[in-house]
């Protein structure tokens, strides 16, 4: 059996998933489209395992942006693979007006319904009783009370889902003007649907609709020209009429008790969060709390994850036999493996707190906060959230920009949010800010080096407002913009919650980009351990000669030998022919290369430096990469490679550098074309070269 | 009196909306003639504004909020 969830946002529909499946997940893509599809299974008190889809959250079926769409789409085609069997309708209990116009909506759609009844707790703090027996008797379906956060009456509400009918027993509400009702019927007869009112949405909705023909569409557009349907009235009075039968339901099913005026914590916290003065700076200082929590919670597990690693490289050198093999296991795999697993307790702390930041219902107010701000440079205060979730990875943050409803606004956001520094800089600047900065107080408590890393994502921010404010004088609009959210009361964040959501992009960190970077990895290892065979025959022959041997030290000479077949290998070439190209932002050959396989992910920068150094370095060179890339010296001038000027000239460009093919195939997707993309891979491109430059020169 | 007018605390009717394609959304956000709104807090910046309904608060626009009608 298939079941969809449906609700407004903010109802618990996603703890309710949670709750219904655990960790049986996975999340995928809906056909066609690149919007989150989260799917689960379910096992039921009588063995029976159902699948559970859980639908984008919407306050009504018509759309307003390309996420509620699909809403529609699953709940009434046919021929959508997760088309359910029966949906749950889950309702916030305080808010049940609002709420139960959805529920009428998917009522109408004729199929078998149950309404899950959330948060009751709320609705009884603000003195209200909701009589469930009364609301299921006049709607004709079962009304389960649940509490989602609390994980309680789960189970009634699989036995309802047990005994839920295989036929739609809900009361039906057709009460449409006339010239409306017409076009409806004409519509579900001709394509032949499974009730009138889907034939109505298609009416209204026919445009952007994709799985009609041509043909089909023809005839809407004939139909509709020859009748007086006029989409957004019809809809006004379909949507008056839904409100006036709600309000006879809950008349008999709602009662409000008296009680004195009283404000809530909710708006005690917001008086304060919310403030022209407080909002601001408590906004900062919760940054600043996130940054240096990455930067000291995280040292202790990966100093011990990089110890894991030492440890293993020795036993490897110790017990593994000498050959082409274990060379290939110890300098590529396990080096740039090691490089990248020491990032999982930073990447779990971020995504932690922007878990957090979001079921507290905090982030709204953050975009209440900064809308104007925003809008002041061609954003929108929605804007907001895809530019933090930018701080942890721009790919999903790029799709949640598709809950803006504004075309321009929903454009300059996709072409900035990658100027956020993302979490796969964060290897990056951590390895090049302890490099560089000592490990210093300011003011005897805040960290240096943490103050460093934030000093980086505030320019990665700014040049994102920058850009935005000049695209907004570029890009001219299509239409109006608009900005309308709801404001959650505040909660405790759910542990578990925040708990999963960590586990989860770890493993995804570990997975996906592990697999990229293992990839990379061996490729390096092999390009960086093999060259062209004429060149590498001169070199032995160079070595062997005794003439020459006899001026150096043996331990001499197999660091020279090891860096001169590093220079003639096939990565060495490349790295040596881009060299002209960034030697002027200060970087070597080295760099060069990272540059270049950086371009698959940002964080393999990191795994690249531990397989170059650690081929460089030869079979007994087991010491970390920071000591191998603070020890690294230029073959040219002596000087140390990683002095101040190259490494902020590094992290400035690794700031606003395109690296990252996967933003790129997400973008093109979402903007249906490769126009966007490109131009955001070129000014990217540019202005990290330029800013890379002008901070390698005055550094330096 | 429009929406946007309002002073923190104040409260009024909605009467009317003045834009038909942002009144189906409106009302879909549970902004319906006859419920009693009341302004609840400015943005610091002056814009957007919260805007209290019975049970839920929702920041909107002072631009979009100028197209709601009240009585007060």
């Amino acid at each position: 059996m298939k079941i969809a969830l449906v609700g407004n946002p903010n109802t618990g529909k996603s703890t309710l998933f949670n709750a219904l499946t655990g960790l049986n997940q996975k999340v995928g893509n809906f056909p066609g489209v690149t919007i989150d599809k989260k799917t689960g299974t379910c096992k039921l008190p009588n063995d029976e395992t159902i699948h559970v889809v859980d639908l984008p959250g919407t306050y009504s079926l018509y759309p307003k942006s390309r996420d509620e769409a699909i809403v529609f789409d699953v709940l009434s085609n046919k021929h959508n693979a997760d088309y359910p069997d029966l949906t749950i309708v889950i309702v916030d209990a305080s808010n049940l007006k609002r709420n139960l116009l959805l529920y009428s909506q998917v009522a109408d759609l004729n199929r078998p319904v149950i309404l899950a009844l959330n948060m009751i707790d709320v609705a009884e703090k603000q003195h209200l009783r909701i009589d469930v027996d009364q609301l299921s008797k006049k709607l004709g379906v079962q009304v389960v009370p649940i509490n989602a956060r609390k994980n309680e009456h789960i189970d009634a509400l699989k036995e309802a889902i047990i005994n839920a009918p295989k036929v739609a027993v809900q009361a039906q509400h057709t009460l449409w003007p006339n010239e409306a009702a017409e076009v409806a019927n004409k519509i579900s007869e001709t394509l032949v649907l499974e009730n009138t009112y889907q034939g109505l949405h298609i009416a209204h909705q026919y445009r952007t609709m994709d799985h009609l023909t041509a043909d089909e569409i023809n005839f809407i557009d004939k139909l509709i020209s020859e009748s007086d349907f006029e989409s957004q009235a019809v809809q006004t009075q379909e949507t008056l009429s839904r409100y006036a039968y709600i309000e006879e339901v809950l008349g008999e099913c709602v009662h409000l008790d008296p009680h004195p005026l009283e404000h809530s914590i909710t708006d005690r916290i917001d008086a304060v969060l919310t403030h022209k003065v407080w909002g601001y700076v408590s906004f900062l200082l919760i940054l600043l709390f996130i940054f240096q929590a990455i930067f000291s919670w995280a040292e202790y597990p990966m100093a011990m994850i990089e110890n894991l690693f030492s440890w293993l490289d020795g036993v490897g050198h110790q017990y593994l036999p000498e050959g082409v093999l274990s060379d290939l296991l110890l300098n590529g795999v396990l080096a740039g493996l090691g490089g990248v697993l020491v990032f999982i307790p930073q990447i779990a702390i971020l995504f932690g707190f922007l878990a957090i930041l979001e079921d507290t219902g905090y982030l709204a107010r953050v975009t209440f906060l900064m809308d104007k701000l925003m809008r002041k440079v061609g954003l929108n205060g929605k804007s907001v959230v895809p530019m933090i979730g930018g701080l942890a990875c721009a790919v999903p943050s790029i799709m949640a920009a598709r809950n803006i409803e504004s075309w321009k606004d929903r454009i300059i956001t996709i072409m900035v949010t990658p100027l956020i520094s993302c979490a796969a800089r964060l290897p990056v600047y951590t390895i090049l800010i302890a490099l560089v900065v000592p490990d210093e107080k300011v003011w005897g408590f805040i960290d240096l080096r943490g103050l460093t890393l934030l000093g980086m994502y505030l320019l990665g921010t700014v040049g994102a407002v920058l850009v935005a404010w000049v695209m907004k004088k570029i890009i001219h609009a299509k239409e109006r913009s608009y900005f309308m959210m709801e404001m959650p009361i505040y909660r405790m964040p759910r542990w578990s919650n925040v708990g999963v959501t960590m586990y989860e992009k770890a493993k995804t960190f570990v997975v996906e980009v592990g697999k990229i970077i293992i990839t990379i990895s061996i490729i390096l290892w092999a390009l960086a351990s093999y060259g062209p065979s004429s060149r590498m025959e001169a070199l032995d022959a160079k070595f062997a000669a005794e003439s020459f041997r006899e001026n150096y030290e043996e331990s001499e000479l197999e660091v020279m030998y090891a860096t001169e077949r590093l220079e003639n290998s096939y990565i060495g070439i490349v790295g040596k022919a881009i060299e002209p190209v960034i030697r002027p932002l200060g970087y070597d050959w080295k760099i060069g290369i990272a540059l270049i396989t950086s371009l698959a992910a940002r964080e393999v920068f990191v795994g690249t430096m531990a397989t170059l150094y650690s081929v460089e370095g030869g079979e007994d060179d087991t010491s970390s990469i920071r000591t191998k890339m603070s020890q690294a010296r230029d073959a040219q001038t002596g000087g140390l490679i990683y002095s101040t000027a190259t490494a902020f000239s590094l992290m400035v460009f690794y700031a606003f550098a395109m690296q990252c093919i996967s933003t790129i195939a997400v973008v093109k997707r979402e903007t249906g074309g490769w126009k966007w993309p490109m131009i955001q891979l070129g000014y990217m491109t540019i202005l990290a070269y330029i800013a890379a430059f002008a901070v390698y020169r005055l550094l330096l | 009196m429009k929406l946007s007018e309002l002073r923190p605390g104040q409260s009024g009717v909605i009467k009317e909306f003045l834009d038909l394609q942002l009144s189906v959304k409106f009302m879909e956000m549970g902004f319906l003639p006859g419920e009693r709104v009341e302004l609840e807090r400015i943005a610091p910046l002056g814009d957007p504004i919260a805007v209290r309904l019975p049970g839920y608060r929702v920041s909107l626009r002072k631009k979009d909020a100028a197209t709601i009608i009240l009585n007060v």
